[in-house]
């Protein structure tokens, strides 16, 4: 018979050791894949890991993909320390690009100053609302917040079709389902000359460092610790666990709201159906990645980021289709996450007829 | 000569070494949808593949495939532009603006857009009549139903979508005056899920012959199972349905990319409109099912032959909208132009253009 055990005490040292052997096990497993379809496996470990970071504009590009990756999965990271199951941040983040791409066209004609920072708000305050109805109906109705958060991005996603192809179209876009361009007043405003670094990403490292300070240096931090540890306890000293699923929730749903209107008013420049290719779902795993830790969190949406652009370059210079990118990818995170595992729990295996 | 692969893995000297005499010219794709779609994206590469035997060695062509069509899009486009491409061809709609940002920074490099409707000195667009292929759906739809009832799955409201399914259904009246169309919307060029779906539900509507503008076999296989009669899109279905499937109109893209690459590559290239039909060969009826009424099949080939002559053309005066207002005048037909802004049902469908 096999067990699983937890481990009563993870070895410190097999801590660090773990990211490197599962990257290890990932070099080894996929040069053999790569070998198998005759490709180069040096090259094509190169360009999919090394290359996405090797010159300025690549590295512009890999930040801006990291960006909503960073801002959801640092919300996410909090819901989860404190066990709120919010798997909504698509939703909010298409929330927050319809609410901001709608207030960035209301503008379209305007030099205020206050239209950039208005247009920003109205996104966060659109990812607020979507993750505020959830969390009413757990807190009123103890709803499933999975089931309603989910249900939420598929409403937030037909939303903002349904406004792309109608009020919000463009009149002179020949009825095709997308926006006008913003003008220049509501775009994020880049960092780099020549690069696509928008300030929305600022937005995101400071979201991480701010996380981490409320989590790590402040009595609610705390609270959310204890609270998603031992529910039980944190109720016994009096913690207000309402209060406290409201702040994660809300906080999630600002950055998530945040990270959309910054895509649509950053990268993109207008509102068009595909504002996210799931940056909401991806950050499930950034959080994850990141052991819901919010600096963790940013090494984990670097990584993540990379891998997505290596597979567009594998695809340009190498010929390599994207399903293979794909089962790459797919490999590094099952080592990823089993060495994980192994390291919190340990296999023991038993004869039957001893027990 | 590892030091110079060396350097190809790291995409950097790639442009350079693109202005050596010897050197193939080199042609980018970008593609919306995975390469195995077998719809649009897949008939995209068929004809990037024979534009690769076309030329041999002289012409190095790349794909990206599955590129969303938000903020990711530029950093593809960028990327192919960066790594040498002399022409680069965007394949969905949804590239048209990050085509235009791109081209505007590779001024050297050609860029030509599928179905959009900006250009710039480098840009040019080209889209199919993909309307003629409807006209003779339409007329086999209208002899072929038994229950007076075709049924026709939308992707998104767009005017070539739109376009179609007025050519689909003036067709059908044509021949058959008590011809109703039902049409239902999926929102994605490309979802089996959803497409089987919107299969079903028009079935059970009592539709008997099915069309779609979405790209996979999906509505086929549905028409397949349940025993009605469906016709193919943009690539050859019959496989997937040998009893339902009537014909596909076929995409075929080669014959322009052939001459857009020859063009470029003698200099003569200029940014233009394209529009290619039956005419050019960039459509076909492909599999026509043997088991086919012999007084349908006749018809076939001779609105067919009508069409390819230029001796009929479908948008021809006079044309009512379903509201009652002329909307093509007595004696004129549409114009290209005219024809990418057709927002309007005919005369007949018991429906709204979804706005």
């Amino acid at each position: 018979m096999m067990h699983i055990q937890a481990r009563t005490e993870p070895s410190s040292l097999m801590k660090v050791v773990s990211p490197l052997l599962a990257i290890a096990l990932t070099l080894f497993f996929g040069s053999i894949l790569f070998s198998v379809l005759g490709k180069d496996p040096l090259q094509a470990l190169h360009v999919l890991l090394i290359a996405p970071l090797a010159d300025s504009y690549n590295i512009g590009e890999m930040l801006v993909k990291m960006g909503p990756l960073l801002l959801c999965g640092v919300g996410l990271s909090l819901c989860y320390k404190a066990n709120m199951w919010n798997i909504g941040a698509e939703g909010q983040l298409l929330a927050g690009a319809l609410g901001g791409s709608a207030m960035a066209l209301y503008f379209l004609n305007s030099e205020s100053a206050f239209a950039l920072p208005i247009t920003l708000l109205a996104g966060i305050a659109s990812g607020m609302i979507w993750a505020a109805i959830p969390t009413y109906l757990k807190l009123k109705f103890n709803s499933n917040l999975i089931l309603t958060t989910i249900m939420f991005n598929y409403i937030a996603l037909y939303l903002l079709i349904w406004a792309v192809h109608g009020p919000l179209r463009d009149p002179e876009g020949f009825g095709f389902p997308e926006s006008a361009l913003f003008s220049d007043t509501t775009l994020l405003p880049t960092l780099f000359e020549g690069s696509r670094i928008h300030l929305g990403i600022l937005f995101a490292l400071i979201s991480g460092f701010i996380a981490w300070f409320i989590l790590s240096k402040t009595h609610l931090g705390f609270q959310i610790r204890v609270f998603g540890a031992d529910e039980p306890a944190a109720k016994y000293a009096g913690f207000n666990s309402k209060k406290l699923s409201w702040f994660v929730m809300l906080f999630a749903g600002a950055l998530a709201g945040l990270a959309g209107v910054s895509e649509t008013t950053g990268p993109i420049g207008q509102l068009v159906p595909n504002v996210s290719p799931g940056y909401g779902y991806s950050a499930i795993i950034v959080a994850y990645l990141g052991r819901l830790h919010p600096l963790g969190a940013i090494i984990a949406s670097v990584f993540l980021a990379v891998l997505y652009m290596g597979g567009d370059l594998a695809q340009i210079e190498m010929g390599i289709p994207i399903a293979v990118v794909g089962m790459f990818q797919g490999v590094l995170l099952f080592f990823l996450l089993a060495c994980d595992f192994f390291i919190r729990n340990s296999l023991t295996f038993t004869n039957k007829a001893t027990n | 000569m590892k030091l110079k692969s060396l350097f190809v893995g790291l995409g950097l000297l790639a442009s350079v070494s693109a202005a050596q005499a010897e050197e193939p010219f080199k042609v980018g794709f970008v593609y919306v949808g995975p390469v195995g779609d077998l719809g649009w994206s897949y008939e995209h590469d068929r004809g990037r593949q024979e534009l690769d035997s076309y030329f041999g060695d002289k012409v190095k062509t790349t794909y990206v495939e599955n590129v969303p069509e938000g903020a990711d899009a530029e950093r593809v486009i960028t990327q192919l532009a960066k790594a040498g491409n002399d022409l680069i061809f965007t394949t969905s709609f949804g590239f048209m603006n990050p085509t235009l940002k791109v081209a505007k920074r590779f001024p050297k490099v050609t860029f030509e857009h599928a179905t959009g409707y900006k250009r710039s000195k480098n840009l040019g667009t080209y889209v199919l009549r993909t309307y003629e292929g409807r006209y003779v759906s339409g007329v086999t739809a209208g002899l072929m139903t038994k229950t007076n009832t075709i049924g026709y799955i939308g992707s998104f409201p767009i005017p070539e979508v739109i376009r179609d399914i007025d050519a689909t259904f003036m067709a059908a009246k044509s021949v058959n005056p008590n011809v109703k169309m039902k049409i239902v919307w999926v929102n994605s060029w490309y979802d089996p899920g959803k497409e089987t779906d919107a299969a079903n539900a028009l079935i059970d509507q009592g539709v008997d012959v099915l069309m779609q503008h979405t790209d996979s076999p999906a509505p086929l296989i549905a028409a397949e199972k349940r025993g009605i009669r469906a016709i193919g899109q943009a690539s050859d279905q019959s496989k997937f349905a040998p009893n339902a499937h009537i014909f596909s109109v076929r995409d075929d893209w080669a014959p322009y990319y052939i001459k857009t690459t020859k063009s470029v590559m003698d200099g003569t290239w200029k940014p233009a409109d394209f529009w290619g039909g039956f005419d050019e060969d960039m459509l076909s009826l492909a599999s026509i099912n043997p088991n086919l009424p012999a007084a349908v099949r006749a018809k076939i080939d001779e609105t067919y032959t009508a069409i390819k002559s230029g001796e009929f053309k479908p948008f021809t005066g006079p044309i009512k909208d379903n509201k009652g207002n002329i909307v093509v005048a007595e004696g004129h037909t549409l114009t290209d132009q005219e024809l990418a802004q057709v927002n309007w049902y005919v005369e007949g469908i018991t429906d709204e253009v979804p706005r």
